[in-house]
């Protein structure tokens, strides 16, 4: 380990991954919105370059060149902090998601992650992801307005609410690798009750994950026809761009984090003689989750918000609940 | 109970997760118009104005001035003048020197083609009509004689 191990390949590691990320994060936003078209029989933006797409592009110019208003009545160092706090997160939980196999490269060799082989991965995905709600909570405190103080309220009982559901499915998961490293989980060889037992408990994952990144139908916190934007009501230009990056950001990272999880990450064929597949089967795999939350957001509507609580509470849990005790059983049995 | 109520709600998920995907694979609906495809309009519809004339080059108007005295909204503006004998504009005794539509005051009625003695006003068929400026919407009679052809599909009336 030399310095080129300890700081410049990192350097270029991070901005890369930043980079294909935010980019990707820019695409996501055409990419749902041209699908959701496709679902209502529309066409979606095709204006803006060929097939539209330069649109990203155009949204971005078009929220950077917009003035920077800072309501007076607003709480100003925690208002401007709060973009931040929801976009961090977001970002920091791509660290540990491994991208492929270790890369040599001129001699060296480069592990294809972020954040290095964490051996308490899961729990800080976990941790990292509850985070995102300080950002949400904080806007909706600093703006000191009505609509913006409910939607940040019932965006943290949502997220509280339904984070102990997902902890206990990762619990199971974690029951069947007997490993916290994400490493480990993506390359560990799993007999084939396994992966059918994870596929079978994915739906109640995948439902947790919309409610984590407040997608729709739990998209609450931004519950148009009764809180206006619900947080994001008193932002504009820039911090508005910033907290919808962020949201879609979430998503995508949630659905590397699911697809590392439950579908084997990176792992594909042909990928030990291509390390260089590895990102490409991340990203086909991360693109038909996130194909699974635009389709989830074109057919159902959004809950009424005693349902979203009556949901997590007196189904989500028990159900993940008996999820985790079937699969102590499972692994104690089978194994 | 709970377990009906779990096979329940995944059925209607199910269902209703059918229903986009169906949809999913439909050609859209969306006509891109005006630039990309025309959307089919009926063969009476009032659109963009326009002046007409005979077989041989004369103007219809007249300058007689009915259909702004028909005009409900004041969006028709013209002066007459007298013609001059051996090189008439129209064939009566007038002709309109001046005649300008307002765009922004007229709301495609048709009273202007109705009160008309020799058809010289007539609504056609062009519904293009964004401008930059207000200026622009003020149509001269150089517009009205020379309409631009529209990009419109007439469709069977019935």
């Amino acid at each position: 380990m030399d310095w080129v191990d300890l700081v410049v390949i990192p350097i270029i590691k991070g901005a890369l991954i930043l980079f294909i990320l935010l980019t990707a994060t820019a695409y996501l936003t055409l990419f749902e919105r041209k699908l959701i078209a496709r679902f209502q029989v529309r066409l979606g933006p095709n204006r803006a370059g060929p097939f539209g797409l330069l649109q990203p592009l155009a949204d971005a110019v078009k929220l950077f060149f917009k003035e920077e208003v800072v309501p007076g009545h607003v709480n100003k160092p925690v208002y401007l902090l709060a973009p931040m706090m929801a976009m961090v997160p977001a970002i920091a939980l791509f660290a540990v998601v491994p991208l492929g196999p270790d890369l040599s490269l001129f001699g060296r060799r480069i592990p294809l992650h972020m954040g290095g082989d964490v051996n308490v991965a899961l729990l800080y995905v976990l941790a990292i992801a509850s985070v995102g709600t300080y950002g949400v909570m904080l806007a909706g405190w600093a703006s000191n307005n009505n609509y913006s103080l409910l939607g940040a309220m019932r965006t943290s009982a949502q997220m509280i609410s339904y984070e102990l559901p997902m902890a206990i499915i990762v619990a199971s998961l974690l029951l069947v690798t007997g490993t916290m490293s994400v490493v480990e989980i993506v390359e560990q060889p799993r007999p084939l009750w396994a992966w059918l037992w994870l596929w079978l408990g994915f739906p109640l994952y995948f439902i947790t994950m919309l409610a984590e990144s407040n997608r729709a139908p739990f998209d609450f916190p931004e519950t148009e026809n009764e809180l206006i934007a619900g947080y994001q009501t008193e932002y504009g230009g820039f911090k508005f761009a910033v907290f919808y990056i962020s949201e879609y950001l979430h998503m995508l990272t949630s659905s590397a984090v699911a697809v590392t999880l439950f579908f084997g990450g990176w792992r594909g064929p042909f990928v030990d003689q291509f390390p260089l597949l590895g990102p490409v089967y991340l990203a086909l795999k991360t693109v038909a989750i996130l194909f699974l939350y635009v389709w989830v957001r074109a057919s159902i509507p959004r809950l009424r918000y005693d349902q979203l609580m009556s949901f997590g509470w007196k189904y989500l849990l028990p159900w993940s609940l008996l999820y985790l005790a079937v699969t102590a059983v499972l692994v104690v049995a089978l194994s | 109970m709970a377990i009906k109520d779990v096979y329940q709600g995944t059925r209607a998920i199910g269902r209703a997760l059918g229903v986009t995907l169906k949809h999913l694979f439909e050609a859209p609906v969306t006509v891109e118009s005006p630039d990309r495809e025309p959307i089919a309009v009926y063969p009476r519809f009032r659109g963009r104005h326009y002046l007409r004339r005979y077989e041989n080059g004369l103007e219809r108007c007249i300058g007689c001035q009915l259909c702004e005295a028909a005009c409900p909204t004041g969006a028709i503006y013209i002066e007459a003048e007298e013609n001059d004998p051996d090189n008439p504009v129209s064939p009566g005794e007038r002709y309109a020197r001046v005649y300008e539509i307002n765009l922004l005051r007229c709301i495609f009625c048709g009273d202007c083609e109705e009160a008309c003695p020799t058809e010289a006003i007539v609504l056609g068929h062009g519904y293009t009509l964004a401008n930059y400026t207000r200026r622009d919407f003020v149509l001269t009679k150089e517009d009205l004689l020379n309409p631009p052809e529209p990009n419109v599909v007439i469709r069977p009336e019935g």
